[in-house]
């Protein structure tokens, strides 16, 4: 029992050394964030909220989108769905890696740190995975989030327009950092990636296409192109890769 | 948004994303075998990320020519593997230089 206790305990505080970085970057990410929240409407209070309990940049980030553009809380649900079903894929990759005794209590607490991030780190270790490694990232990576945000909807205000208008460029920047390596491993996302940013152009652009809103415009783009390519490239079990 | 409907918005949000992170780990005992719905899900990302960058990331900047060195130095960097945290910094950066000197 004794032994048991101290395995958990290094398991965490090996998962909290390994968040460091990623609590790091997301500070800096989300302080884009905060600025972008209050420029929604949102207060310093509602974006901290929004921030600690979401946990994740690209769907918060539409779901400013859905909320700025005054869409229906249906939209904002489908919204999310969509966006975030990639959590989906890694939930049920983290699922393979636990033991199957892991008792459901951590399955319930582990889905709080479902990240890309965390999710990266997590999959990589060997053997089965402990759920204490993935708190330890989580309760140091999670501050980063929420309190990046808060500095960010506070100082936006102060800031001068062209840090903040900068900083809006840094969101965006991660996600090409997400997209650019993987398609450039593997034609075939970068297919899907060619494929929905000209849809998306052609949405933005087109006279009665750019009428629908930025939510719906990314839902339709997102099945549209990976149900394209779901459709020609089937992936069997063994070939599976998980971006990060 | 109201004020009060963005308080809904904050919780509508919090609950779908943690059911999506949730359910996999506790209904999952087996791996999804299905070709079509691992492809699915593995190329959801990619489309959803590009869609919400490409034009807005553009259009959104202060100017056209700011938004496309931006974009365009987080690509190059990105393909040159450059961390997730320094593209982003970087592709900030470069927003601000371009609105500086032109």
């Amino acid at each position: 029992m004794r032994f048991c206790v101290l395995r958990n305990l290094r398991s965490f505080l090996h998962g909290m050394y390994a968040g460091i970085p990623i609590g790091l970057g997301y500070f800096a990410v989300s302080f884009a964030f905060g600025i972008q929240a209050r420029a929604a409407g949102l207060s310093a209070v509602q974006a901290f909220l929004l921030s600690g309990t979401n946990l994740t940049s690209a769907g918060q980030f539409a779901g400013l989108a859905v909320i700025q553009s005054a869409g229906s809380l249906a939209t904002l649900a489908l919204t999310q769905v969509v966006i975030n079903l990639r959590y989906c894929l890694m939930s049920c990759a983290l699922s393979q890696k636990l033991s199957a005794e892991t008792p459901f209590a951590h399955r319930f607490l582990m889905a709080c740190g479902v990240t890309d991030e965390i999710f990266g780190v997590s999959i990589s270790v060997r053997g089965y995975l402990s759920p204490y490694y993935l708190y330890g990232q989580t309760v140091v990576a999670w501050p980063g989030w929420a309190f990046g945000t808060l500095s960010g909807a506070l100082a936006g205000n102060i800031l001068p327009s062209s840090i903040t208008a900068a900083l809006g460029m840094a969101l965006y920047g991660m996600f090409v950092a997400i997209v650019v390596p993987a398609a450039r491993e593997d034609r075939k996302v970068l297919s899907v990636v060619f494929a929905a940013a000209l849809l998306s152009m052609l949405f933005w652009y087109c006279p009665i296409l750019s009428s629908i809103s930025p939510g719906t415009r990314i839902i339709l783009v997102t099945f549209l192109t990976a149900g394209t390519a779901a459709f020609c490239y089937p992936m069997p079990s063994a070939e599976v890769r998980h971006g990060s | 948004m109201e004020a009060d409907s963005i308080w809904l918005a904050i919780a509508v949000m919090a609950g779908v994303t943690y059911a999506i992170r949730m359910l996999p780990l506790v209904i999952l005992k087996r791996e999804i075998r299905q070709p079509n719905v691992r492809a699915f899900l593995y190329y959801v990302p990619y489309a959803t990320l590009t869609a919400m960058t490409i034009p807005a990331a553009i259009v959104e900047a202060p100017t056209l020519i700011s938004g496309l060195s931006g974009v365009f130095i987080a690509i190059l960097l990105a393909f040159w593997r450059v961390s997730l945290v320094l593209v982003a910094a970087i592709a900030s950066f470069t927003v601000w230089i371009v609105e500086a000197f032109l």
